[in-house]
């Protein structure tokens, strides 16, 4: 793993409240970890020994539970998130040709963000909307019935 | 009095995809403007019909509005809410036939069905806890609270032949009993909303349309075993179903329905929900109850089982959605009526996700037992673009393929173990003659590989090594003898592995090989694609995968 970067921009405090909110309470790491995401957009390697010392736990297992579970992540991820959704359905009609043109269009590889921290492109396993696939979730929305046209459109939206 | 109709907007994740949300809020300005007093406008969940999104239906009538759009609201309104002409341009029209069918018990694809744990889904709004006790909700949670024991309660779901539907099919009553007689200070119940196969919708669209049905199911089960707590995980997948969870949990708790001497009887019973990080293995019991405990979801060998000892090594019973929200109607209509329908050993109904090279995608609950071609032919619609049936892949990555040779198979738990896949938890994804079973062999590989926790040898190696060859023969790339070595090592991941991800990720491999192996020859010795799909060994005329 890549040592933790001294972000100023991370407010530490705030990360601590997070941990207090739960202090002592049994099972609460995964949650906790799904707060500090859900507030910083990933997990600030530096928020790895506050969380193991408030749950009391060592940081080699904060660390495990944060590198097992899909949806961590200790890098920050662009202003917009992309998820191709690769499930069956989606699958047979054509969720590989929609990755290979986002990839082109956003000049990243699947997992990657674009240099500016705009796009993050992702994919993720089903998200269970099989009838209209191909499927791919934009921030949180789902976008069915893809194809190249539709792509486009989307993408120019986010530019405006 | 006059006729009071609702307009129900479907408000399902599928839905909302199309742009219902717009659509409902939309409709309800412009009743307001012409000031229809005798229109009510309201949403419900997935009525599983997501490929003829946004859905708008007017009841009582009955009239099934398909692709909606915000376009569409006012000639709604102004056509058919106030001058009682509905709008046929918007009527779904049969595939086959061409011709438009206003009603929704008309339509083919929900005429054939029998909806038992679907029997909310699309008819109720499932933020509104008075809809669903209107529709008889609550009442088996009395019965079985008030005027039931315990014991008489895990007899009716015993007797009524309920088996899990998260895809092993486990007797439920069976599984109660183990809980209920083991002896502890603590019990736990959990329903699995993990969903994790590709291909499956089931579970959210039941958490999306009808979270009382589950939650009565669950607060049954939790009487029925003597546990006083329950958890529901919860895919993050699934930021809807959890937020309609959460607004049920709430109004029930209101109710008297969920905490202290619940209905009078005495009896506790809290719900908490835990939402899941991204893991697949995370379905499977062991793995599930580790991650609840904040641990990494690792399966662990059984027994001892999660009755025996479970969430922190108490007894804990682990239940489906499906199979809770079976639960009131056998409660209520008793185990005689649930039990006539089906085969003698699968007993109710079973839900599928249909999805693929099929013209009606959806969700489809029918007996089990029905026959596969019932199945894809007449709710389905059949294959789009003319093109033929060529398999259909059931089960998810732990299933096999059906060939269209055998159209007839029932769909049941024997049956389908049988033909050499499995039930599952209901994916069935439909292909036609353009998609290549290698390539689909391939592809559930990949997401089992990627899923494989690392624990145990079996699966963490042979995933890989299976994928690697999988990957050789659909480049071209792969040679004769690569066929015995995957076939050696599919039958050493079955039989070694831990867990239920092992054990059952070589079926997808096993079934085409059983099925389709001319394929896999055609791709070694040939060097060529017959569904022309694997992108090295496309022939020039190239068609778009
Ligand atoms: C890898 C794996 C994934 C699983 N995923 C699910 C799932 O998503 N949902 C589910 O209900 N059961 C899943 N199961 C089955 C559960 O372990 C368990 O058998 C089931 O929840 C029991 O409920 P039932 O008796 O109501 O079917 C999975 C099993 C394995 C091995």
């Amino acid at each position: 793993m890549d040592k933790p970067p001294c972000d100023e921009r991370i407010d530490m405090q705030r990360i601590e409240s997070i941990v207090e909110e739960c202090k002592g309470q049994k099972w609460a790491l995964i949650p906790v970890v799904q707060k500090i995401q859900n507030e910083f957009g990933y997990i600030p390697p530096a928020a790895i020994p506050v969380v193991a010392k408030g749950l009391r736990l060592f940081p080699s297992q904060v660390q495990g539970v944060i590198s097992f579970y899909a949806q961590f992540y200790t890098k920050p991820r662009g202003r917009q998130i992309i998820r191709v959704c690769r499930g069956t359905a989606c699958h047979v009609r054509g969720a590989e040709a929609l990755l290979e043109l986002l990839e082109e269009r956003l000049q990243i590889q699947e997992g990657e963000t674009t240099p500016d921290m705009e796009y993050t492109l992702e994919t993720v396993a089903c998200i269970g909307v099989c009838a209209l696939a191909p499927n791919l979730v934009l921030n949180d929305q789902v976008h069915g019935q893809m194809d190249a046209e539709k792509v486009q459109q989307l993408l120019k939206k986010g530019e405006a | 009095m006059q006729n009071k109709r609702t307009v129900f907007v479907c408000q399902g994740t599928g839905c909302l995809s199309t742009g219902s949300g717009a659509v409902y809020e939309a409709l309800k300005a412009e009743v307001a403007k012409l000031g229809l007093t005798d229109v009510e406008v309201d949403f419900t969940g997935c009525h599983g019909f997501c490929e003829q999104g946004g859905i708008v239906a007017v009841e009582p009538e009955g009239i099934f509005y398909t692709h909606v759009t915000i376009d569409d609201v006012p000639e709604i309104v102004g056509s058919h809410l106030k001058g009682g002409n509905p709008v046929e341009r918007l009527f779904y029209r049969d595939p086959a036939t061409g011709r438009a069918v206003p009603r929704y018990h008309e339509i083919n694809f929900y005429k054939k069905q029998q909806r038992v744990i679907l029997r909310n889904c699309g008819r109720i709004n499932p933020e509104k806890i008075d809809q669903y006790i209107s529709k008889g909700g609550y009442r088996a949670l009395k019965k079985a609270l008030l005027e039931m024991t315990p014991e008489q309660v895990i007899e009716e779901v015993k007797r009524s032949g309920l088996r899990g539907r998260g895809g092993a099919g486990f007797p439920t009553g069976r599984k109660w009993e183990f809980s209920r007689n083991a002896q502890a200070d603590r019990k736990y119940v959990i329903c699995n909303a993990d969903e994790g196969d590709p291909g499956a919708f089931m579970d959210r669209s039941v958490l999306e349309a009808d979270p009382h049905a589950v939650i009565e199911g669950l607060i049954t089960a939790g009487y029925a075993t003597g546990a006083n707590a329950g958890y529901i995980y919860v895919r993050a997948e699934y930021p809807l179903a959890v937020k309609r969870i959460r607004i049920a949990l709430e109004h029930a708790r209101e109710r008297g329905f969920l905490g202290r001497d619940i209905l009078g009887s005495g009896f506790d019973f809290e719900v908490y929900i835990k939402e899941g990080a991204g893991a697949f293995v995370c379905g499977e019991e062991t793995a599930l109850i580790a991650s609840i405990e904040g641990r990494r979801g690792m399966p662990r060998p059984r027994p001892p089982y999660p009755a025996q000892s479970g969430l922190q090594g108490k007894p804990t019973t682990i239940n489906n959605v499906k199979t809770l929200a079976s639960v009131p109607p056998i409660i209520e209509q008793g185990a005689d009526w649930f039990s006539t329908i089906g085969t003698p050993k699968s007993k109710g109904t079973t839900v599928l996700a249909l999805s693929g090279k099929i013209l009606n995608s959806g969700l489809v609950e029918v007996p089990m037992g029905t026959p596969l071609s019932t199945i894809i032919f007449d709710i389905g619609g059949g294959i789009p673009g003319g093109k033929r049936l060529k398999a259909v892949q059931t089960g998810g990555p732990s299933g096999g393929c059906i060939p269209a040779k055998i159209p007839d198979t029932p769909v049941d738990y024997e049956t389908l173990t049988m033909v050499g896949s499995i039930m599952g938890s209901g994916g069935m994804v439909v292909m036609d003659e353009d998609t290549c079973m290698v390539e689909v062999a391939r592809y559930f590989l990949s997401f089992t590989q990627a899923e494989s926790c690392g624990k145990c040898a079996p699966c963490r190696l042979g995933t890989r090594q299976m994928l690697e060859i999988l990957a050789r023969i659909t480049q071209g790339k792969a040679q004769e003898s690569d066929l015995d070595t995957l076939f050696t090592i599919a039958k050493t991941v079955k039989e070694c592995s831990l867990c239920g991800l092992g054990q059952t990720c070589p079926n997808p491999v096993l079934s085409t090989l059983r099925y389709f192996k001319s394929e896999y020859e055609a791709h070694i010795n040939k060097k060529r694609c017959p569904a022309n799909q694997c992108r090295f060994l496309r022939r020039k005329t190239g068609k778009k995968t």
